[in-house]
């Protein structure tokens, strides 16, 4: 990649995970292993997943409140369908991204046809989602296919994390869509000038519907994941992600303004702030002060990726 | 008789009360390049936007060869070989210029995916025809100065190889040598078939390029005739209705002794403004010409306190003058104030009211203990709003809902209601009718009259010569020149411009 003003946003978030990393390294107690590798990446794959979720519909210049619920109904799904035979696994795991894109189709068609804000769209049908979540399942259970699960937490040759290589082949896919079709130039242009899009023939509506309905999709693979985490279902287990998709993909240097940003955003982005959570612990900072210590270093990193800002001798660009 | 590219039949146009266009007939030749004049609020928006298809008619019809135009929205005209260049440009800020380029029909490889390769090689040319050249098919639009923009916005209507090409006020923001260019490539294509249909304020571009050139009045076709065979004093009383004698009001002789106001030393910044030296008295116009972006805005924004200079002093009303922020520039007993370029984006809060917009920088001041002085607002806003001619239903109404020229009037009138000793104009009758420019022209030289100094840039040579006691001519970042009195013509700005002669710093004719 060269360097570009317009990647630096990026490029700081890189830094701020290979500091992270570089620290957790020498904190954790075990050092640098096989183990610790794939510990590290399975616990913060989940989060990468909703962080890369939350890109598009932020692209757009919106926002997915409703990732968490989407990832309680789709866990809760999968504990439902996802056991038995290959056929049954393969067959549950389809209909689990189904629904998925299915909740991202819903939001999209109310952002875009309902002319809701997506704030408040997303706030009210991830409400929907986790209350059909609970639907399902009242109580944490269920069972997930032990040897799928295995085999997505586990490593290639004992050194890659088989979860890396499944979100980097994802976030390949997802790239094709949104560089390479003009349905993403769209899902870039609804962030920034809309307008100029419509008028030169493109289909906004399309492209807003084609961002939610990829974040439904990527929840859903949040949601399967933490599936093949714990095993069972959880209605609950989607809470945090809503918020911590934001928190990740703006360290990871994308402007919520929208318009523009890479989908690698969430990933380091979300890595980061696992690895952050981690050290936390490992320093053996008291438990009751882990939130109030992760919420200022959220603060340091986000200060830190927009310190170009401080140098800026135009005071119009600093805004904007 | 020849084949008609486009021909209103009877087209009328409302919102709400306010009919835009009214029982419209027209008829464009094919391969003609046909100019349509109007002042703002005439209704050659809304022309533009049926022929586009973001709009259709209320009534009548519009056929494009013999085929009517169906309102299918802006994908439509597409089909009918219709592409715009338009105003307000429709380009995408963060996608690549090459993207941009072919966003309505991206170049397609394996899969249907967009082939990037060929989209980059396939740029050049168009790239390199609109005089692009050094521009990188891979940057990003946001990192283009806006003449850059505009001329990639004409390449994006050229690459769509339309039959007929509509250009709105294409040149706005254009120097003169891309004017040049523009209409090169416009003649060239005219050869080929191509139907141009061109519509702009500047009576000279169009004397130059159109072979035909309609009138509207009030959404209401007044006159259609052979571009050469009216004078331009017939031209503008069609488009006024009324007779414009002398546009730019007549100047005094210049005081050389009035106090210095504003001494500016050896002021450099951001890279583009490099070392710029001069002074302005009380009661001057003085006219920041050169080709765009040669640092003369960075210059006025550094004035402004909008950029932060890099090295000089600059002395105002008498001592060190460095605001670290516009809202310090403009405060105090002795301010200055700046007129943005970009009325839209960067001056008017456009779902605004008028008033609040005019009185945006004293509302404080007029207020006690941050309560609003409701009767002195009413008070001066009316006073202001009669002052300027400013033609309005209600000071209450949003601001978007002004024609563009009286959008002007009111950013104009929350300068002067700050009164401030030195105006910084930017391009203040962008995309206005003669009229209007007619008015700022007469309140600019008032406001210089009564006391207070105007910079004034612009990047329309007529004005540098109508309205300029004197003319800072702008090369590489720097004062190249200086133009006195009669030495301000179009050849010796032009020169200037161009850095043609290097060798006199200031010319003056012998007076």
């Amino acid at each position: 990649m060269k360097f570009r003003p317009r990647n630096l946003p990026l490029l700081l978030g890189t830094a701020v995970l290979a500091t992270v990393v570089l620290i957790y390294l020498s904190v954790h107690p075990r050092g640098l292993s096989s183990f610790v590798v794939q510990s590290y990446a399975n616990s913060a794959a989940p989060l990468a997943f909703a962080a890369i979720a939350q890109t598009f519909p932020v692209l757009t210049g919106g926002l997915d409140l409703s990732i968490g619920g989407i990832i309680a109904l789709t866990n809760t799904l999968a504990s439902e369908l996802v056991h038995g035979s290959p056929l049954e696994v393969i067959a549950g795991i389809v209909i689990v991204l189904g629904v998925g894109a299915a909740c991202g189709a819903f939001n999209g068609a109310l952002i875009t046809y309902g002319r809701i804000q997506p704030i408040i769209a997303t706030l009210a049908s991830g409400a929907i989602f986790s209350g059909l979540a609970l639907f399902i399942r009242p109580f944490p259970g269920g069972d997930v296919s032990v040897e799928l699960a295995d085999a997505a937490t586990g490593m290639i040759f004992a050194i890659f994390p088989v979860c890396v290589a499944a979100i980097a082949a994802l976030l390949w896919l997802a790239g094709l869509l949104l560089n390479r079709t003009l349905t993403g130039k769209g899902i870039f242009a609804a962030g920034s000038a809309p307008n100029a899009a419509t008028l030169s023939g493109l289909r906004i509506d399309r492209s807003i519907m084609a961002a939610y309905i990829m974040s439904g999709i990527f929840g859903a693979l949040a949601g399967l994941f933490l599936g093949f985490q714990t095993l069972s279902g959880d209605a609950t287990i989607g809470v945090p992600y809503t918020i911590n998709s934001i928190a990740a993909v703006v360290i990871g240097g994308l402007s919520l303004r929208g318009g523009r940003g890479s989908l690698l955003s969430g990933v380091i982005g979300a890595f980061a702030l696992r690895g952050i959570g981690a050290v936390l612990l490992f320093s053996g900072s008291p438990p009751l002060a882990q939130p109030l210590l992760e919420g200022m270093v959220l603060i340091v990193a986000v200060c830190a990726a927009s310190i170009t800002l401080v140098r800026q001798p135009n005071r119009l660009n600093v805004f904007s | 008789m020849k084949t008609l590219a486009v021909r209103f039949q009877n087209v009328s146009k409302s919102y709400g009360p306010t009919r835009a266009l009214i029982d419209l007939s027209l008829d464009v030749g094919a391969g003609s390049i046909h100019a349509i004049l109007g002042e703002n609020g005439a209704g050659k928006s809304t022309l533009i936007k049926i022929l586009t298809g973001v709009l259709a008619p209320d009534t009548g019809s519009v056929e494009v060869f013999g085929e009517r135009l169906e309102h299918a929205g802006p994908g439509g005209s597409g089909r009918h070989g219709i592409a715009t260049v338009f105003q307000e440009l429709s380009l995408v800020p963060h996608l690549s210029v090459e993207d941009n380029l072919f966003l309505s029909e991206p170049r397609r490889g394996l899969f249907g995916l967009i082939d990037i390769g060929k989209q980059r090689r396939e740029a050049r040319p168009w790239l390199d025809l609109v005089g692009l050249t050094d521009v990188r098919p891979g940057t990003h639009v946001s990192e283009l100065p806006l003449a850059q923009k505009q001329l990639l916005e004409i390449a994006k209507a050229l690459a769509r190889r339309p039959r007929i090409l509509l250009l709105d006020e294409a040149t706005a923001s254009l120097p003169g040598k891309d004017v040049d260019r523009l209409f090169d490539i416009l003649r060239h294509a005219q050869v080929g078939g191509l139907s141009v249909l061109y519509i702009s304020h500047r009576m000279s571009e169009i004397e130059r390029i159109a072979d035909r050139c309609s009138v509207l009045r009030n959404g209401q076709h007044i006159e259609t005739f052979a571009t050469k065979s009216r004078s331009y004093a017939d031209v503008c009383r069609m488009l006024a209705g009324r007779d414009v004698s002398q546009i730019f009001p007549p100047r005094r002789p210049a005081k050389h002794d009035a106090p210095v106001l504003l001494r500016v030393d050896n002021l450099s910044a951001v890279d583009l403004v490099r070392n710029v030296s001069f002074t302005l008295r009380v009661g001057e116009v003085v006219g920041l010409g050169g080709l765009e972006g040669q640092g003369q805005k960075e210059l006025l924004l550094a004035l402004y306190g909008a950029i932060r200079p890099s090295g000089g002093t600059v002395e105002f009303a008498g001592s060190r003058f460095q605001p670290g922020s516009p809202a310090q520039a403009l405060s105090g007993d002795r301010s200055l104030m700046l007129l943005p370029d970009d009325r839209k984006t960067d001056g008017l809060l456009l779902s605004d009211s008028i008033e609040d917009n005019m009185l945006l920088c004293v509302k404080r001041k007029l207020g006690r203990w941050g309560v609003r002085n409701a009767a002195a607002e009413d008070r001066i806003v009316a006073a202001a709003v009669d002052q300027l001619a400013i033609k309005i239903a209600s000071p209450k109404a949003p601001v978007s809902s002004l024609s563009g020229g009286n959008q002007q009037k009111v950013l104009l009138a929350r300068l002067t209601l700050n009164n401030p000793s030195l105006y910084i104009l930017m391009d203040p009758t962008r995309g206005i009718d003669v009229g209007t420019k007619q008015e700022i022209y007469s309140l600019i030289r008032s406001l210089a009259d009564q006391g207070a100094a105007v910079l004034f840039l612009t990047t329309d040579l007529e004005e540098l010569i109508g309205m300029c006691d004197r003319v800072l001519v702008f090369y590489g970042g720097t004062v190249c020149r200086e133009l006195l009195g009669s030495a301000i013509t179009d050849v010796g700005i032009l020169e200037a411009s161009l850095n043609l002669k290097n060798d006199a710093k200031t010319s003056e004719a012998a007076a």
